[in-house]
Protein backbone atom coordinates (compact mmCIF):
# COMPACT_ATOMS: atom_id res chain seq x y z
CA UNK A 1 0.00 0.00 0.00
CA UNK A 2 1.42 3.35 -0.72
CA UNK A 3 1.64 6.22 1.12
CA UNK A 4 -0.20 8.68 -1.04
CA UNK A 5 -3.83 9.34 -0.09
CA UNK A 6 -6.26 6.98 -1.69
CA UNK A 7 -8.61 8.93 -4.33
CA UNK A 8 -11.83 7.48 -2.47
CA UNK A 9 -12.18 7.22 1.21
CA UNK A 10 -14.64 5.79 3.35
CA UNK A 11 -13.61 6.31 7.07
CA UNK A 12 -14.67 4.90 10.33
CA UNK A 13 -18.05 4.52 8.51
CA UNK A 14 -20.76 3.62 11.34
CA UNK A 15 -24.55 3.67 10.49
CA UNK A 16 -27.60 1.40 9.79
CA UNK A 17 -30.99 1.47 7.87
CA UNK A 18 -32.81 1.63 11.29
CA UNK A 19 -32.24 1.66 15.37
CA UNK A 20 -29.08 -0.59 15.07
CA UNK A 21 -25.67 -0.20 13.34
CA UNK A 22 -24.62 -2.64 10.90
CA UNK A 23 -21.35 -0.93 9.92
CA UNK A 24 -19.13 -0.31 13.06
CA UNK A 25 -15.82 2.23 12.42
CA UNK A 26 -14.82 0.59 8.87
CA UNK A 27 -12.64 1.62 6.91
CA UNK A 28 -12.13 1.28 3.22
CA UNK A 29 -10.22 3.12 0.38
CA UNK A 30 -9.55 2.84 -3.44
CA UNK A 31 -6.83 4.51 -5.25
CA UNK A 32 -6.81 5.70 -9.30
CA UNK A 33 -6.47 2.66 -11.66
CA UNK A 34 -6.61 0.39 -8.77
CA UNK A 35 -9.23 -2.60 -7.86
CA UNK A 36 -10.17 -3.00 -4.06
CA UNK A 37 -12.57 -5.69 -3.11
CA UNK A 38 -14.70 -5.88 -0.11
CA UNK A 39 -15.18 -9.80 0.63
CA UNK A 40 -16.65 -11.39 3.59
CA UNK A 41 -19.54 -13.76 5.07
CA UNK A 42 -23.11 -13.34 4.22
CA UNK A 43 -24.39 -10.21 6.41
CA UNK A 44 -21.02 -8.75 6.81
CA UNK A 45 -22.17 -5.67 5.65
CA UNK A 46 -20.21 -5.37 2.37
CA UNK A 47 -22.99 -3.89 0.47
CA UNK A 48 -24.11 -1.87 3.13
CA UNK A 49 -20.47 -0.60 2.94
CA UNK A 50 -20.82 0.17 -0.35
CA UNK A 51 -24.30 1.94 0.01
CA UNK A 52 -22.64 4.14 2.79
CA UNK A 53 -19.66 5.17 0.36
CA UNK A 54 -22.64 6.08 -2.09
CA UNK A 55 -24.50 8.24 0.33
CA UNK A 56 -27.54 5.43 0.13
CA UNK A 57 -27.01 5.24 4.10
CA UNK A 58 -27.39 7.67 6.88
CA UNK A 59 -24.38 7.70 8.47
CA UNK A 60 -24.38 8.08 12.64
CA UNK A 61 -20.80 8.62 12.13
CA UNK A 62 -17.50 8.85 9.70
CA UNK A 63 -16.88 10.38 6.41
CA UNK A 64 -16.18 10.08 2.82
CA UNK A 65 -13.87 11.48 0.65
CA UNK A 66 -13.47 11.90 -2.88
CA UNK A 67 -10.28 13.52 -4.25
CA UNK A 68 -9.44 15.15 -0.67
CA UNK A 69 -12.71 16.77 -0.47
CA UNK A 70 -15.12 15.23 2.03
CA UNK A 71 -18.57 14.69 0.11
CA UNK A 72 -20.24 13.03 3.08
CA UNK A 73 -23.33 15.20 3.09
CA UNK A 74 -24.24 15.16 -1.06
CA UNK A 75 -26.82 13.01 -2.50
CA UNK A 76 -26.06 9.51 -4.60
CA UNK A 77 -27.08 11.74 -7.64
CA UNK A 78 -24.43 14.37 -6.02
CA UNK A 79 -21.92 12.58 -6.49
CA UNK A 80 -22.96 10.83 -9.64
CA UNK A 81 -22.37 14.41 -11.05
CA UNK A 82 -18.88 14.19 -8.66
CA UNK A 83 -17.43 10.80 -11.12
CA UNK A 84 -18.91 8.62 -8.93
CA UNK A 85 -20.77 5.82 -10.96
CA UNK A 86 -22.62 2.48 -8.79
CA UNK A 87 -23.69 -0.71 -10.42
CA UNK A 88 -26.42 -1.92 -7.56
CA UNK A 89 -26.21 -6.12 -7.09
CA UNK A 90 -30.12 -6.33 -8.56
CA UNK A 91 -32.38 -4.77 -11.06
CA UNK A 92 -29.85 -2.66 -12.39
CA UNK A 93 -30.79 -2.31 -16.05
CA UNK A 94 -34.09 -0.94 -17.55
CA UNK A 95 -35.24 -4.28 -18.93
CA UNK A 96 -37.95 -2.57 -21.02
CA UNK A 97 -35.45 -0.18 -22.87
CA UNK A 98 -33.24 -1.59 -25.46
CA UNK A 99 -29.39 -2.00 -24.85
CA UNK A 100 -28.57 1.27 -26.92
CA UNK A 101 -31.25 3.22 -24.73
CA UNK A 102 -30.08 1.79 -21.32
CA UNK A 103 -26.35 3.47 -21.67
CA UNK A 104 -27.85 6.68 -22.81
CA UNK A 105 -29.59 6.85 -19.92
CA UNK A 106 -26.39 6.19 -18.38
CA UNK A 107 -24.96 9.35 -20.41
CA UNK A 108 -27.77 11.24 -19.26
CA UNK A 109 -26.11 13.75 -17.33
CA UNK A 110 -23.97 14.36 -19.57
CA UNK A 111 -24.75 17.40 -22.32
CA UNK A 112 -22.30 16.50 -24.41
CA UNK A 113 -21.53 14.13 -27.14
CA UNK A 114 -21.40 10.64 -25.94
CA UNK A 115 -20.93 8.66 -28.72
CA UNK A 116 -17.26 8.29 -28.74
CA UNK A 117 -17.93 6.81 -24.42
CA UNK A 118 -20.48 4.38 -26.17
CA UNK A 119 -18.20 3.44 -29.18
CA UNK A 120 -15.79 2.53 -25.73
CA UNK A 121 -18.13 0.70 -24.32
CA UNK A 122 -19.24 -1.43 -27.68
CA UNK A 123 -15.47 -2.34 -27.74
CA UNK A 124 -15.21 -2.79 -24.08
CA UNK A 125 -18.49 -5.40 -24.35
CA UNK A 126 -18.57 -6.05 -28.26
CA UNK A 127 -21.86 -8.44 -27.48
CA UNK A 128 -23.54 -5.52 -26.79
CA UNK A 129 -23.02 -3.69 -30.05
CA UNK A 130 -24.74 -6.95 -31.61
CA UNK A 131 -27.54 -6.57 -29.31
CA UNK A 132 -27.97 -2.54 -29.24
CA UNK A 133 -31.76 -2.99 -30.23
CA UNK A 134 -32.79 -5.94 -28.06
CA UNK A 135 -34.47 -4.89 -24.39
CA UNK A 136 -32.13 -5.28 -21.47
CA UNK A 137 -34.94 -7.74 -20.34
CA UNK A 138 -34.33 -10.15 -22.84
CA UNK A 139 -30.56 -10.86 -22.58
CA UNK A 140 -28.96 -13.56 -20.53
CA UNK A 141 -27.33 -12.87 -17.21
CA UNK A 142 -23.64 -12.25 -18.26
CA UNK A 143 -24.97 -9.96 -20.73
CA UNK A 144 -27.27 -8.01 -18.49
CA UNK A 145 -24.44 -7.68 -16.03
CA UNK A 146 -22.16 -6.16 -19.01
CA UNK A 147 -25.56 -4.08 -19.88
CA UNK A 148 -24.98 -2.67 -16.09
CA UNK A 149 -21.42 -2.05 -16.57
CA UNK A 150 -21.82 -0.17 -19.64
CA UNK A 151 -24.52 1.76 -18.42
CA UNK A 152 -22.34 2.83 -15.43
CA UNK A 153 -19.30 4.09 -17.71
CA UNK A 154 -21.07 5.92 -19.77
CA UNK A 155 -20.29 8.94 -16.88
CA UNK A 156 -17.33 8.66 -17.89
CA UNK A 157 -16.56 8.42 -13.68
CA UNK A 158 -13.79 8.13 -11.82
CA UNK A 159 -14.98 5.81 -9.79
CA UNK A 160 -17.05 2.60 -10.64
CA UNK A 161 -18.72 0.77 -7.54
CA UNK A 162 -19.96 -2.66 -7.96
CA UNK A 163 -21.73 -4.72 -5.94
CA UNK A 164 -21.54 -8.40 -6.94
CA UNK A 165 -20.76 -7.68 -10.39
CA UNK A 166 -20.85 -11.87 -10.92
CA UNK A 167 -23.68 -12.97 -8.86
CA UNK A 168 -25.42 -15.23 -10.55
CA UNK A 169 -23.27 -15.85 -14.14
CA UNK A 170 -21.16 -19.07 -15.25
CA UNK A 171 -17.86 -19.57 -14.29
CA UNK A 172 -16.66 -18.80 -17.48
CA UNK A 173 -18.42 -15.15 -18.02
CA UNK A 174 -17.28 -14.54 -14.42
CA UNK A 175 -13.94 -14.70 -15.67
CA UNK A 176 -14.75 -12.67 -18.76
CA UNK A 177 -16.32 -9.78 -16.31
CA UNK A 178 -13.12 -9.90 -14.32
CA UNK A 179 -11.30 -9.24 -17.45
CA UNK A 180 -12.93 -6.46 -17.96
CA UNK A 181 -13.09 -5.18 -14.69
CA UNK A 182 -9.22 -5.45 -14.94
CA UNK A 183 -9.15 -3.86 -18.37
CA UNK A 184 -11.78 -0.89 -16.99
CA UNK A 185 -9.31 -0.02 -14.00
CA UNK A 186 -6.61 0.03 -15.94
CA UNK A 187 -7.55 3.34 -17.78
CA UNK A 188 -7.22 4.93 -14.87
CA UNK A 189 -10.65 4.40 -12.93
CA UNK A 190 -10.90 3.16 -9.22
CA UNK A 191 -12.81 0.18 -9.12
CA UNK A 192 -14.46 -0.60 -5.42
CA UNK A 193 -16.38 -3.99 -5.60
CA UNK A 194 -18.06 -6.26 -3.46
CA UNK A 195 -17.52 -10.45 -4.23
CA UNK A 196 -19.38 -13.37 -3.32
CA UNK A 197 -16.33 -14.99 -5.50
CA UNK A 198 -14.14 -13.97 -2.67
CA UNK A 199 -11.26 -16.28 -4.05
CA UNK A 200 -11.51 -15.03 -7.47
CA UNK A 201 -12.08 -11.55 -6.78
CA UNK A 202 -8.92 -11.23 -4.01
CA UNK A 203 -7.11 -12.94 -7.26
CA UNK A 204 -7.19 -9.68 -9.04
CA UNK A 205 -7.87 -7.10 -6.30
CA UNK A 206 -4.73 -4.54 -5.20
CA UNK A 207 -6.75 -4.14 -2.25
CA UNK A 208 -8.76 -6.74 -0.07
CA UNK A 209 -11.11 -5.73 2.70
CA UNK A 210 -12.85 -8.69 5.00
CA UNK A 211 -15.51 -7.18 6.91
CA UNK A 212 -17.09 -9.34 9.24
CA UNK A 213 -20.54 -8.22 11.07
CA UNK A 214 -19.48 -4.42 9.62
CA UNK A 215 -15.88 -4.31 10.99
CA UNK A 216 -12.71 -4.90 9.28
CA UNK A 217 -11.11 -7.78 10.08
CA UNK A 218 -8.60 -7.91 7.87
CA UNK A 219 -6.98 -5.23 5.38
CA UNK A 220 -3.91 -5.88 2.86
CA UNK A 221 -3.22 -6.50 -0.72
CA UNK A 222 -5.32 -8.86 -2.72
CA UNK A 223 -1.97 -11.19 -2.73
CA UNK A 224 -1.06 -11.33 0.97
CA UNK A 225 -4.77 -11.84 1.87
CA UNK A 226 -4.35 -14.96 -0.57
CA UNK A 227 -1.54 -15.71 1.69
CA UNK A 228 -2.85 -15.36 4.73
CA UNK A 229 -3.85 -18.81 6.18
CA UNK A 230 -6.02 -17.18 8.48
CA UNK A 231 -8.13 -15.44 6.00
CA UNK A 232 -7.98 -18.50 3.46
CA UNK A 233 -8.53 -20.84 6.36
CA UNK A 234 -12.24 -18.85 7.32
CA UNK A 235 -12.93 -16.96 4.21
CA UNK A 236 -11.46 -18.46 1.34
CA UNK A 237 -12.46 -22.64 2.17
CA UNK A 238 -8.55 -23.75 2.93
CA UNK B 1 -76.74 -9.16 -51.58
CA UNK B 2 -78.30 -5.30 -50.92
CA UNK B 3 -80.09 -6.88 -48.28
CA UNK B 4 -76.49 -7.88 -46.06
CA UNK B 5 -74.93 -4.45 -47.49
CA UNK B 6 -77.75 -2.42 -46.13
CA UNK B 7 -77.07 -4.54 -42.51
CA UNK B 8 -73.07 -3.46 -42.73
CA UNK B 9 -74.27 -0.07 -43.90
CA UNK B 10 -76.74 -0.10 -40.56
CA UNK B 11 -73.78 -1.43 -38.13
CA UNK B 12 -71.40 1.10 -39.58
CA UNK B 13 -73.65 4.31 -38.85
CA UNK B 14 -74.82 2.91 -35.31
CA UNK B 15 -71.43 0.55 -34.17
CA UNK B 16 -68.77 1.44 -36.09
CA UNK B 17 -68.50 5.02 -36.72
CA UNK B 18 -69.79 5.90 -33.05
CA UNK B 19 -67.29 3.68 -31.39
CA UNK B 20 -64.45 4.06 -33.04
CA UNK B 21 -65.17 7.79 -31.90
CA UNK B 22 -65.74 6.56 -28.64
CA UNK B 23 -62.79 4.54 -28.45
CA UNK B 24 -60.28 7.47 -29.51
CA UNK B 25 -61.98 9.57 -26.39
CA UNK B 26 -61.22 6.31 -23.92
CA UNK B 27 -57.80 5.66 -25.56
CA UNK B 28 -57.37 9.34 -25.00
CA UNK B 29 -58.26 9.31 -21.41
CA UNK B 30 -56.41 6.20 -21.01
CA UNK B 31 -53.19 7.48 -21.89
CA UNK B 32 -53.35 10.06 -19.31
CA UNK B 33 -54.43 7.69 -16.48
CA UNK B 34 -51.52 5.12 -17.63
CA UNK B 35 -48.79 7.57 -17.54
CA UNK B 36 -49.63 8.82 -14.33
CA UNK B 37 -49.58 5.30 -12.89
CA UNK B 38 -46.75 4.28 -14.64
CA UNK B 39 -44.63 7.15 -13.27
CA UNK B 40 -46.02 8.38 -10.00
CA UNK B 41 -47.26 4.41 -9.39
CA UNK B 42 -50.90 5.82 -8.25
CA UNK B 43 -54.23 5.54 -9.75
CA UNK B 44 -55.42 8.99 -10.57
CA UNK B 45 -59.25 9.11 -9.79
CA UNK B 46 -58.97 12.70 -10.42
CA UNK B 47 -58.52 12.48 -14.15
CA UNK B 48 -62.11 12.49 -14.98
CA UNK B 49 -62.68 15.86 -13.40
CA UNK B 50 -59.44 16.79 -14.24
CA UNK B 51 -60.44 16.37 -17.94
CA UNK B 52 -64.40 18.00 -16.46
CA UNK B 53 -62.20 20.96 -15.73
CA UNK B 54 -60.16 21.84 -19.05
CA UNK B 55 -63.43 20.91 -21.03
CA UNK B 56 -64.50 24.05 -18.86
CA UNK B 57 -61.56 26.05 -19.13
CA UNK B 58 -62.16 25.79 -23.37
CA UNK B 59 -65.96 26.10 -23.12
CA UNK B 60 -65.76 29.37 -21.50
CA UNK B 61 -63.09 30.51 -23.61
CA UNK B 62 -65.24 29.01 -26.52
CA UNK B 63 -68.16 31.35 -25.43
CA UNK B 64 -66.41 34.10 -25.44
CA UNK B 65 -64.92 33.81 -28.74
CA UNK B 66 -68.13 32.93 -30.11
CA UNK B 67 -69.32 36.18 -28.38
CA UNK B 68 -66.31 38.32 -30.07
CA UNK B 69 -67.63 36.61 -33.39
CA UNK B 70 -64.12 35.10 -33.84
CA UNK B 71 -64.93 31.30 -35.86
CA UNK B 72 -62.94 28.84 -37.94
CA UNK B 73 -65.92 27.65 -39.58
CA UNK B 74 -65.99 24.84 -40.74
CA UNK B 75 -64.49 23.39 -37.67
CA UNK B 76 -65.25 24.09 -34.25
CA UNK B 77 -64.62 26.83 -32.31
CA UNK B 78 -63.67 24.93 -29.28
CA UNK B 79 -60.38 23.75 -31.07
CA UNK B 80 -59.12 27.49 -30.96
CA UNK B 81 -59.90 27.56 -27.64
CA UNK B 82 -58.18 24.17 -26.66
CA UNK B 83 -54.81 25.29 -26.05
CA UNK B 84 -56.29 27.92 -23.24
CA UNK B 85 -57.91 24.86 -22.11
CA UNK B 86 -55.05 22.79 -21.74
CA UNK B 87 -52.52 25.17 -20.53
CA UNK B 88 -54.87 26.23 -17.43
CA UNK B 89 -55.17 22.35 -17.10
CA UNK B 90 -51.42 22.11 -16.70
CA UNK B 91 -51.73 24.96 -14.13
CA UNK B 92 -54.08 22.87 -12.42
CA UNK B 93 -52.11 19.70 -12.38
CA UNK B 94 -48.70 21.34 -11.42
CA UNK B 95 -50.54 23.29 -8.54
CA UNK B 96 -52.23 19.87 -6.92
CA UNK B 97 -48.92 18.20 -7.50
CA UNK B 98 -46.90 21.31 -5.50
CA UNK B 99 -49.31 21.09 -2.92
CA UNK B 100 -50.82 17.61 -2.40
CA UNK B 101 -49.09 15.15 -4.32
CA UNK B 102 -45.28 16.45 -3.31
CA UNK B 103 -45.74 16.21 -0.19
CA UNK B 104 -46.67 12.38 0.47
CA UNK B 105 -44.03 11.87 -2.62
CA UNK B 106 -41.37 13.17 -0.06
CA UNK B 107 -43.27 10.83 2.79
CA UNK B 108 -42.52 8.35 0.51
CA UNK B 109 -45.99 7.27 1.03
CA UNK B 110 -48.07 4.21 -0.37
CA UNK B 111 -49.88 4.19 -3.55
CA UNK B 112 -53.21 3.61 -1.48
CA UNK B 113 -52.76 6.97 0.11
CA UNK B 114 -51.78 8.90 -2.99
CA UNK B 115 -55.07 6.91 -4.76
CA UNK B 116 -57.09 8.58 -1.84
CA UNK B 117 -55.27 11.98 -2.25
CA UNK B 118 -56.09 11.68 -5.95
CA UNK B 119 -59.78 11.49 -4.13
CA UNK B 120 -59.86 14.36 -2.81
CA UNK B 121 -58.07 16.32 -5.37
CA UNK B 122 -60.59 15.22 -7.48
CA UNK B 123 -63.45 16.34 -5.09
CA UNK B 124 -61.64 19.78 -5.48
CA UNK B 125 -61.83 20.07 -9.53
CA UNK B 126 -65.27 18.88 -9.30
CA UNK B 127 -66.42 21.56 -6.84
CA UNK B 128 -64.59 24.15 -8.49
CA UNK B 129 -66.13 23.23 -11.98
CA UNK B 130 -69.91 22.98 -10.40
CA UNK B 131 -69.17 26.94 -9.03
CA UNK B 132 -67.66 28.04 -12.06
CA UNK B 133 -70.08 26.92 -14.70
CA UNK B 134 -72.78 24.82 -13.22
CA UNK B 135 -73.92 20.80 -13.10
CA UNK B 136 -75.82 21.58 -16.34
CA UNK B 137 -75.86 20.08 -19.87
CA UNK B 138 -73.73 22.71 -22.05
CA UNK B 139 -73.38 22.72 -26.05
CA UNK B 140 -70.35 24.31 -27.23
CA UNK B 141 -70.32 22.67 -30.76
CA UNK B 142 -70.55 24.42 -33.42
CA UNK B 143 -69.38 24.96 -37.52
CA UNK B 144 -70.50 22.61 -39.75
CA UNK B 145 -72.25 19.60 -37.61
CA UNK B 146 -71.59 17.03 -40.38
CA UNK B 147 -68.79 15.37 -42.43
CA UNK B 148 -71.39 13.04 -44.26
CA UNK B 149 -75.22 13.02 -43.76
CA UNK B 150 -77.19 9.73 -43.99
CA UNK B 151 -79.68 11.62 -46.98
CA UNK B 152 -76.47 12.85 -49.19
CA UNK B 153 -74.97 9.22 -48.29
CA UNK B 154 -78.53 7.86 -49.70
CA UNK B 155 -78.45 9.90 -52.35
CA UNK B 156 -75.12 8.82 -53.71
CA UNK B 157 -74.95 4.89 -53.28
CA UNK B 158 -78.98 4.22 -53.73
CA UNK B 159 -78.98 2.23 -50.67
CA UNK B 160 -81.95 1.96 -48.10
CA UNK B 161 -79.75 2.78 -45.11
CA UNK B 162 -77.38 5.90 -44.61
CA UNK B 163 -74.46 6.52 -43.14
CA UNK B 164 -73.39 9.76 -40.78
CA UNK B 165 -70.20 10.71 -39.82
CA UNK B 166 -70.20 13.85 -37.57
CA UNK B 167 -67.39 16.34 -37.62
CA UNK B 168 -66.71 15.74 -33.80
CA UNK B 169 -66.37 12.24 -34.84
CA UNK B 170 -63.51 12.93 -37.48
CA UNK B 171 -61.98 15.38 -35.41
CA UNK B 172 -61.89 12.57 -32.82
CA UNK B 173 -60.33 10.47 -34.92
CA UNK B 174 -57.99 12.67 -36.57
CA UNK B 175 -57.08 14.10 -33.57
CA UNK B 176 -56.75 10.92 -31.52
CA UNK B 177 -54.08 9.64 -34.18
CA UNK B 178 -52.06 12.89 -34.10
CA UNK B 179 -51.97 13.08 -30.01
CA UNK B 180 -50.78 9.32 -30.12
CA UNK B 181 -48.44 9.74 -32.69
CA UNK B 182 -46.90 12.78 -30.91
CA UNK B 183 -47.02 10.75 -27.44
CA UNK B 184 -45.35 7.70 -28.52
CA UNK B 185 -42.36 9.48 -31.12
CA UNK B 186 -41.95 11.47 -27.82
CA UNK B 187 -41.74 8.56 -25.83
CA UNK B 188 -39.31 6.56 -27.89
CA UNK B 189 -36.91 9.18 -29.41
CA UNK B 190 -36.66 12.30 -26.81
CA UNK B 191 -34.88 12.84 -24.17
CA UNK B 192 -37.39 13.63 -21.67
CA UNK B 193 -39.51 10.83 -22.74
CA UNK B 194 -36.51 8.22 -22.48
CA UNK B 195 -36.41 9.96 -18.73
CA UNK B 196 -39.64 9.18 -18.35
CA UNK B 197 -39.92 5.54 -19.54
CA UNK B 198 -36.33 4.37 -17.73
CA UNK B 199 -38.32 6.39 -14.67
CA UNK B 200 -41.09 4.33 -15.03
CA UNK B 201 -39.17 1.31 -15.30
CA UNK B 202 -36.26 1.44 -12.68
CA UNK B 203 -36.94 4.35 -10.05
CA UNK B 204 -34.04 3.50 -8.54
CA UNK B 205 -31.62 2.87 -11.63
CA UNK B 206 -32.93 6.53 -12.88
CA UNK B 207 -31.49 8.23 -9.89
CA UNK B 208 -28.57 6.37 -9.83
CA UNK B 209 -28.44 7.96 -13.40
CA UNK B 210 -28.56 11.42 -12.82
CA UNK B 211 -32.76 11.63 -13.74
CA UNK B 212 -34.51 14.25 -11.94
CA UNK B 213 -37.45 12.64 -10.59
CA UNK B 214 -39.12 16.04 -10.16
CA UNK B 215 -38.84 16.63 -13.76
CA UNK B 216 -40.16 13.52 -14.88
CA UNK B 217 -43.03 14.63 -12.81
CA UNK B 218 -43.43 17.76 -14.08
CA UNK B 219 -43.61 16.59 -17.53
CA UNK B 220 -46.00 13.96 -16.90
CA UNK B 221 -48.27 16.00 -15.37
CA UNK B 222 -47.86 18.66 -18.57
CA UNK B 223 -48.50 15.85 -20.74
CA UNK B 224 -51.58 14.32 -18.50
CA UNK B 225 -53.42 17.59 -17.92
CA UNK B 226 -53.08 17.91 -21.87
CA UNK B 227 -54.35 14.39 -22.88
CA UNK B 228 -56.87 14.90 -19.90
CA UNK B 229 -58.33 18.30 -21.57
CA UNK B 230 -58.40 17.07 -25.58
CA UNK B 231 -60.11 14.15 -24.38
CA UNK B 232 -62.55 15.83 -22.66
CA UNK B 233 -62.96 18.39 -25.20
CA UNK B 234 -63.42 15.64 -28.18
CA UNK B 235 -66.06 14.08 -26.07
CA UNK B 236 -67.96 16.92 -25.17
CA UNK B 237 -67.99 18.04 -28.88
CA UNK B 238 -69.15 14.66 -30.05
CA UNK B 239 -71.90 14.42 -26.80
CA UNK B 240 -72.53 17.75 -24.78
CA UNK B 241 -70.56 18.65 -21.57
CA UNK B 242 -72.04 17.67 -18.21
CA UNK B 243 -69.46 17.53 -15.08
CA UNK B 244 -71.22 14.34 -14.08
CA UNK B 245 -70.84 12.64 -17.18
CA UNK B 246 -67.28 13.10 -17.04
CA UNK B 247 -67.05 11.85 -13.68
CA UNK B 248 -68.66 8.77 -14.63
CA UNK B 249 -66.67 8.56 -17.57
CA UNK B 250 -63.68 7.55 -15.18
CA UNK B 251 -64.72 4.15 -15.01
CA UNK B 252 -64.70 2.85 -18.59
CA UNK B 253 -61.45 5.02 -18.45
CA UNK B 254 -59.80 2.80 -15.63
CA UNK B 255 -61.59 -0.14 -17.50
CA UNK B 256 -59.54 1.10 -20.43
CA UNK B 257 -56.10 1.17 -19.26
CA UNK B 258 -56.31 -2.05 -16.98
CA UNK B 259 -57.47 -3.77 -19.61
CA UNK B 260 -54.53 -2.97 -21.79
CA UNK B 261 -51.85 -3.07 -18.79
CA UNK B 262 -51.82 -0.08 -16.35
CA UNK B 263 -48.45 1.68 -17.38
CA UNK B 264 -48.71 0.56 -20.71
CA UNK B 265 -49.30 3.58 -22.93
CA UNK B 266 -50.00 0.81 -26.51
CA UNK B 267 -52.24 -1.43 -24.14
CA UNK B 268 -54.37 2.09 -22.79
CA UNK B 269 -54.87 2.45 -26.90
CA UNK B 270 -56.28 -0.71 -27.35
CA UNK B 271 -58.22 -0.67 -24.18
CA UNK B 272 -60.17 2.25 -25.00
CA UNK B 273 -61.23 0.47 -28.42
CA UNK B 274 -61.86 -3.09 -26.99
CA UNK B 275 -64.40 -1.46 -23.79
CA UNK B 276 -66.28 1.34 -26.36
CA UNK B 277 -66.59 -1.37 -28.44
CA UNK B 278 -67.81 -3.98 -25.81
CA UNK B 279 -70.36 -1.27 -24.66
CA UNK B 280 -71.40 0.21 -28.02
CA UNK B 281 -72.03 -3.40 -29.17
CA UNK B 282 -74.03 -5.16 -26.49
CA UNK B 283 -76.22 -1.95 -25.81
CA UNK B 284 -77.33 -1.68 -29.72
CA UNK B 285 -80.13 -2.87 -31.02
CA UNK B 286 -80.30 -5.47 -33.62
CA UNK B 287 -83.52 -5.47 -34.65
CA UNK B 288 -83.00 -4.00 -37.91
CA UNK B 289 -79.79 -5.28 -38.53
CA UNK B 290 -80.90 -9.22 -38.62
CA UNK B 291 -84.51 -8.18 -40.62
CA UNK B 292 -81.66 -6.49 -43.47
CA UNK B 293 -79.10 -9.75 -43.27
CA UNK B 294 -81.85 -12.41 -42.47
CA UNK B 295 -83.72 -14.01 -45.25
CA UNK B 296 -87.26 -12.56 -45.84
CA UNK B 297 -90.18 -13.35 -42.58
CA UNK B 298 -87.06 -14.07 -40.54
CA UNK B 299 -87.01 -10.65 -38.57
CA UNK B 300 -87.09 -11.25 -35.49
CA UNK B 301 -89.95 -9.66 -33.34
CA UNK B 302 -88.56 -8.15 -30.20
CA UNK B 303 -85.43 -5.41 -30.29
CA UNK B 304 -82.63 -8.03 -29.87
CA UNK B 305 -80.76 -5.88 -27.60
CA UNK B 306 -78.40 -7.60 -25.36
CA UNK B 307 -78.68 -4.73 -22.49
CA UNK B 308 -80.79 -1.48 -22.04
CA UNK B 309 -77.75 1.42 -22.84
CA UNK B 310 -78.51 2.41 -19.48
CA UNK B 311 -76.33 -0.30 -18.49
CA UNK B 312 -73.56 0.62 -20.44
CA UNK B 313 -71.44 0.71 -17.51
CA UNK B 314 -71.91 -2.42 -16.29
CA UNK B 315 -70.21 -3.58 -19.54
CA UNK B 316 -66.75 -1.84 -18.48
CA UNK B 317 -67.32 -2.75 -15.05
CA UNK B 318 -67.87 -6.72 -15.88
CA UNK B 319 -64.88 -6.68 -18.40
CA UNK B 320 -62.95 -4.82 -15.92
CA UNK B 321 -63.16 -7.68 -12.81
CA UNK B 322 -62.80 -9.91 -15.60
CA UNK B 323 -59.80 -8.86 -16.80
CA UNK B 324 -58.45 -8.58 -12.71
CA UNK B 325 -59.55 -12.23 -12.25
CA UNK B 326 -58.13 -14.03 -14.95
CA UNK B 327 -55.06 -11.11 -16.24
CA UNK B 328 -54.26 -8.64 -13.67
CA UNK B 329 -51.54 -7.14 -15.43
CA UNK B 330 -54.10 -6.54 -18.14
CA UNK B 331 -53.50 -7.95 -22.25
CA UNK B 332 -50.87 -6.40 -23.15
CA UNK B 333 -48.79 -6.75 -19.91
CA UNK B 334 -48.64 -3.24 -17.63
CA UNK B 335 -47.39 -3.67 -13.72
CA UNK B 336 -50.00 -5.40 -11.49
CA UNK B 337 -52.49 -3.82 -9.98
Amino acid sequence: MNGAEDYLIGEHLTGGYGGANILHDCNIGVGRGEIAVIVGPNGAGKSTAMKAVFGMLNLREGSVRLDGKDITGLTPQARVAKGMSFVPQNHNVFTSMSVEENLEMGAFIRRDDFTDTLGQVFDLFPILKEKRRQAAGELSGGQRQQVAVGRALMTKPKVLMLDEPTAGVSPIVMNELFDRIIEVAKSGIAILMVEQNARQALRIADKGYVLVQGRNRYTDTGAALMANPEVRKAFLGG
Amino acid sequence: MDGILNALILLSNFVIVPGIAYGSQLAIGALGVTLVYGILRFSNFAHGDTMAFGTMATVLLTWALQSWGVSISPFPTALLALPFGIICTILVCLAADRWVYRFYRREKAAPVVFLIASIGVMFVLNGLVRFIIGPDDQRFADGERFIMKAREFKRLTHFNEGITIKTSQGLTVVTAAIVVIALFWFLKRSRAGKSMRAFSDNEDLALLSGINPERVVMITWIIAAALATIAGVLYGLDKSFKPFTYFQLLLPIFASAIVGGLGNPLGAIAGGFMIAFSEVTVTYAYKKFLAYALPGDWAPQGLVQLLSTDYKFAVSFVILVLVLLLRPTGIFGGKAV
